[in-house]
């Protein structure tokens, strides 16, 4: 009867590790969540036209939350950066033009090897890009 | 019983190893945030960038790193540099270790990064703001990582200002 339990508990232990993973290439095109929802937490627009200093008020703002720039292209308008602080947190910001009098900022990011998938740190960024910016973020559909 | 509850525990532990979460301060602006930028910042009453990213370049090459990104639209310079990491006091330990017959890992070697990032201040005084930041990465004698980090000792980003301003002159303000 112990052993029977013990049998459960292991096949139970399979079971759920079984559910992780079948094969490791599927992380390749893999998402969790719908594009749609995943760019619009990702994504806001600011009233400027300036993409220069747009891109220079990314990178302080990446700087002040504790980033080091690994590459940045002013013609693409990319931003990459890591934080180390126990962990590696990696992100890529992208400006590009939005409309005749909007710059729209997208931003995502890679935790240790997950991907971060949730409104709040996203949410928090721009809280602190805002601060820099001088300006308000806009929500976009 | 025991045996049950290890197998259930080791279970979860292997499946919660598939979820990570960030933490929730990682992306949020405090106050150290603005002492960290005061730490890593100073100001220089010059209007030409590309001069000061020069000297930067120049001061990183007099420490040994080698530049892996340079982008001057924007004043961005990634610098890298790989180095030992054996500390005497952690050998020791080891050594103690192992008259115990324990064995102990300890650090051999590390990445040091650095970026140096400048802005013109538009301030009306013609002047640059210069922002550098260190990072390693120390791997273990097993080959493990053992110490991802900033590195914030002020003393290290006094040294790297020192000689940015002997290099170009220039005086570096703290505000």
């Amino acid at each position: 009867m112990k052993s029977l339990t013990k049998v459960f508990a292991g096949l139970v232990a399979a079971a759920l590790l079984a559910g992780c993973q079948t094969d490791s290439r599927d992380q390749v095109l893999a998402v969790s969540q719908s594009s749609v929802a995943l760019r619009s937490m990702q994504t806001r627009a600011f009233d400027t036209t300036d993409k220069l200093k747009t891109m220079r008020t990314v990178i302080a703002t990446l700087q002040d939350l504790g980033f080091i720039v690994d590459k940045a292209d002013d013609m693409l308008g990319t931003v990459s950066g890591t934080k180390l602080d126990g962990y590696t947190l990696r992100m890529t910001v992208t400006v590009r033009e939005r409309g005749e009098t909007q710059m729209m900022i997208r931003a995502n990011a890679q935790y240790n090897i997950t991907p971060v998938e949730e409104p709040g740190p996203y949410q928090q960024f721009f809280a602190a890009l805002e601060k820099a910016m001088f300006l308000t973020a806009h929500q976009i559909d | 019983m025991r045996r049950q509850l290890c197998v259930v525990m080791v279970a979860a532990m292997l499946v919660a190893g598939c979820e990570q979460g960030i933490p929730p301060e990682a992306l949020a602006l405090s106050q150290v945030s603005v002492e960290k930028r005061t730490l890593q910042t100073r100001y220089f009453d010059t209007e030409d960038e590309a001069k000061m990213l020069t000297a930067a370049v120049g001061v990183l090459q007099d420490l040994g790193f080698t530049l892996e990104e340079s982008e001057s639209d924007l004043g961005v310079l990634l610098a890298t540099k790989d180095r030992d990491a054996v500390e005497a006091g952690q050998v020791a330990g080891a050594i103690v270790a192992a008259l115990f017959g324990v064995s102990m890992a300890i650090d051999r070697n590390q990445k040091i990064r650095v970026s140096v990032i400048t802005r013109p201040l538009e301030d009306g005084r013609g002047r640059t703001a210069v922002r550098v930041t260190f990072q390693r990465l120390v791997w273990n004698t097993r080959g493990q990582i053992s110490k991802i980090e900033s590195l914030n000792e002020p003393e290290l980003y006094q040294g790297f200002f020192e000689k940015l301003s002997q290099s170009v002159f220039l005086e570096a303000h703290e505000i």
